[in-house]
């Protein structure tokens, strides 16, 4: 009967309670996509491994290091294997087309990174070939590209004309690593430099560094950036979850500011539901007033007012978590892959949703309880005439 | 041998605005068990405030009201209400059914504080709609019933949990003369046919002919 009376009260003004829900649904929504990106953000982060370690120069990224410091980090003890990058960048077809693409090693590069995922045989097409390259599944779909199609690219950081020949294609392990990336060899734009720029041959953008345990990584950088103190090119040493990180922390302002904007949203909508609750329920004064002539106690009444605003707002948090799908969705199909690698609906994103959702039920059926409860009866009943 | 309703020596007074406002004044009544009673009064007099009292729904500023033996003003706010839906039934003037309920569901309501099962309590129902006359109007909401309907659905609603006493303040307030005619009638039955102890407000000369008792109001004290 309770039931009946709260959700029967929550359709007796049709068009406030629908505004109402759409209201919470897109509050909803908005709270859900906004935590989705920066979620998404910090998942692309803890999908990278903790036991391999990035190995810098010290001053600034920018700055490369000796391909020669490769045989020396290879005896490091606790290392168990090395791979290396340049940021190679270029222009592809156009400017706005933007994906990572980097010169690598690809005799040790899988080893060190098995989340990229590649047929053996497509593997050794690409090291046979030296102007072989790999491309991510992501943006081999978004351009068409298959096995033994070519690829144009202009250098920007390494200027000239650039040809490649895709070999092969990989497959991100999960969907949270990146499937955005093209690889090609490092010997491939090394042998470019010796001849067009001498001064910049022999350069390695960053190190890979496996390690056996990932509770030596402290240690092992550590021993690693003194083996190299002192040299011409001094190191940074810092796994590859603190290296994104440190990433990330760049962005921590706009993190920061998504944030408080997704709980901004759940604290105006708590508001606007408990505005039209204290409104509905003080046209309802005389109805309480009468039940609680007839005996219904303060309890009674908290059942009947805050399950109606608790139903209103499940309604809006359901109706919100499928537009969070939707905008989710969207996303994904429409926005650049590679501006979000990874684009995900987090389960705790969802339980928030709900528990916000119930949270804004309860919270704005606490006024119109409590006036409700304490009002008196023949005050109540005074308001019929 | 004392009445079922003792009003013994009970003033109400409302604060306004740091006075005091003298509403009822020094009154004790005694509405003997079976009793038809019938206060009558000009606007203001404090008929309202007075079967308020009798009901348990307000507390006197000073006096004691006994209803059965119980001394109401020893009970507290949960006591009070659990012994009103025992005890009391309610009709108003303007039947204060709700709305979102159907008028078998308005019936009920009372019921939903008994631990009766839904048969008993939908026998219980029946029962009651029948003497009242509206066995086929089970299904209408309120909106869909004229008001001599939705008052004979507040009797129904008083009566369900078969209380000894019923107040009603002008039950035939808002109704036109017929419809007036058949509340009065269905009271005067329940009162005779069922032994009900009835306590009503009127200004209507012609519903108070109904009862056995009239008792006047004015300025706070009875005649
Ligand atoms: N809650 C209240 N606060 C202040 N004054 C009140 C309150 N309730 C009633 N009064 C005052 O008490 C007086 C008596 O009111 P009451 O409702 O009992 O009159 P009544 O005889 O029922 O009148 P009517 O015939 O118009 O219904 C009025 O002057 C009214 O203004
Ligand atoms: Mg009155």
């Amino acid at each position: 009967m309770m039931i009946k009376m709260m959700t029967r009260n929550a359709l007796r003004h049709k068009l406030r309670t629908i505004l109402t829900i759409l209201g919470i649904a897109i509050a909803v929504g908005a709270f859900g996509l906004l935590r989705t990106v920066i979620t998404s953000w910090y998942s692309a982060v803890e999908a990278t491994a903790n036991d391999r370690l990035i190995v810098r120069q010290k001053v600034s990224f920018i700055f490369p290091l000796p391909y020669s410091y490769r045989e020396q980090l290879l005896k490091v003890p606790g290392v168990e294997g090395v791979t290396y990058f340049n940021w190679f960048q270029g222009v592809y077809k156009d400017k706005s087309e933007f994906f990572p693409r980097m010169a690598t090693d690809p005799e040790t590069v899988f080893d060190i990174y098995p989340e990229w995922i590649v047929t053996p045989e497509e593997k050794a097409a690409f090291q046979n070939d030296r102007s072989g390259c790999i491309l991510g599944v992501d943006i081999a779909k978004k351009y068409g590209l298959k096995p033994g199609d070519v690829m144009n690219i202009e250098g920007d950081i390494y200027p000239g004309q650039w040809q490649f020949t895709v070999r092969g294609i990989y497959k991100p392990r999960s969907n949270a690593v990146d499937g955005t990336q093209m690889l090609f060899h490092w010997a491939y734009l090394d042998e470019r430099m010796k001849t067009d720029m001498p001064g910049r041959a022999g350069n390695v953008g960053w190190y890979s560094v496996k390690i056996g345990n990932p509770d030596e990584a402290a240690a092992i950088s550590e021993v690693i950036d003194g083996l190299f103190a002192n040299s011409s090119a001094e190191t940074k040493t810092e796994t590859e979850r603190a290296f994104n990180e440190g990433f990330i922390a760049a962005y921590s302002a706009i993190i920061t500011a998504i944030n408080t904007m997704a709980f901004m949203i759940i604290g105006i909508i708590l508001l606007v539901l408990a505005n039209t609750m204290i409104m509905s329920a003080r046209e309802r004064n005389t109805e309480y007033a009468v039940m609680k002539t007839l005996g219904f106690t303060g309890k009674h009444i908290f059942a009947v007012v805050s399950g109606e605003s608790i139903f209103i707002a499940i309604l809006g948090g359901l109706a919100g978590y499928g537009l969070t799908l939707f905008f989710v969705q969207a996303v994904a199909t429409f926005v650049p892959k590679n501006m979000f690698p990874v684009f995900i609906l987090s389960p705790v994103t969802i339980t928030l949703e709900f528990v916000f959702a119930l949270l804004i039920g309860l919270l704005s059926g606490v006024i119109p309880v409590y006036q409700s409860v304490k009002m008196k009866i023949v005050d109540g009943l005074r308001y019929s005439g | 041998m004392a009445g079922l309703v003792e009003i013994e020596n009970v003033s109400k007074s409302y604060d306004k605005d740091a006075e005091s406002v003298a509403v009822l004044d020094n009154i004790t009544l005694s509405v003997p068990d079976g009793e038809f009673l019938a206060l009558m009064g000009p606007s203001g007099s404090g008929k309202s405030t007075l079967l308020n009292l009798i009901a348990g729904i307000d507390r006197p500023s000073k006096g004691r009201v006994v209803v059965g033996g119980v001394d109401l003003g020893s009970l507290s706010e949960t006591g009070l209400a659990k012994w009103r839906s025992t005890h009391v039934g309610f009709i108003f003037q303007f039947y204060n059914l709700m709305p979102v309920l159907t008028a078998f569901e308005n019936v009920e309501l009372p019921l939903h504080l008994t631990n009766l099962p839904k048969k008993k309590r939908s026998e219980h129902v029946a029962r009651v709609l029948d003497i009242v006359g509206l066995g086929d109007r089970v299904k209408h909401y309120p909106n869909q019933l004229s008001g001599g309907q939705q008052q004979r659905v507040a009797i129904a609603r008083a009566i369900v949990s078969d209380p000894t006493l019923l107040v009603a303040d002008e039950p035939t307030g808002d109704l036109d003369r017929h419809s007036a005619e058949e509340i009065m009638t269905l009271l005067s039955r329940l009162n005779k046919e069922l032994g009900k102890t009835i306590v009503m407000v009127t200004h209507d000369p012609h519903a108070a002919e109904k009862a056995n008792v009239q008792r006047h109001l004015d300025k706070g004290t009875l005649s």
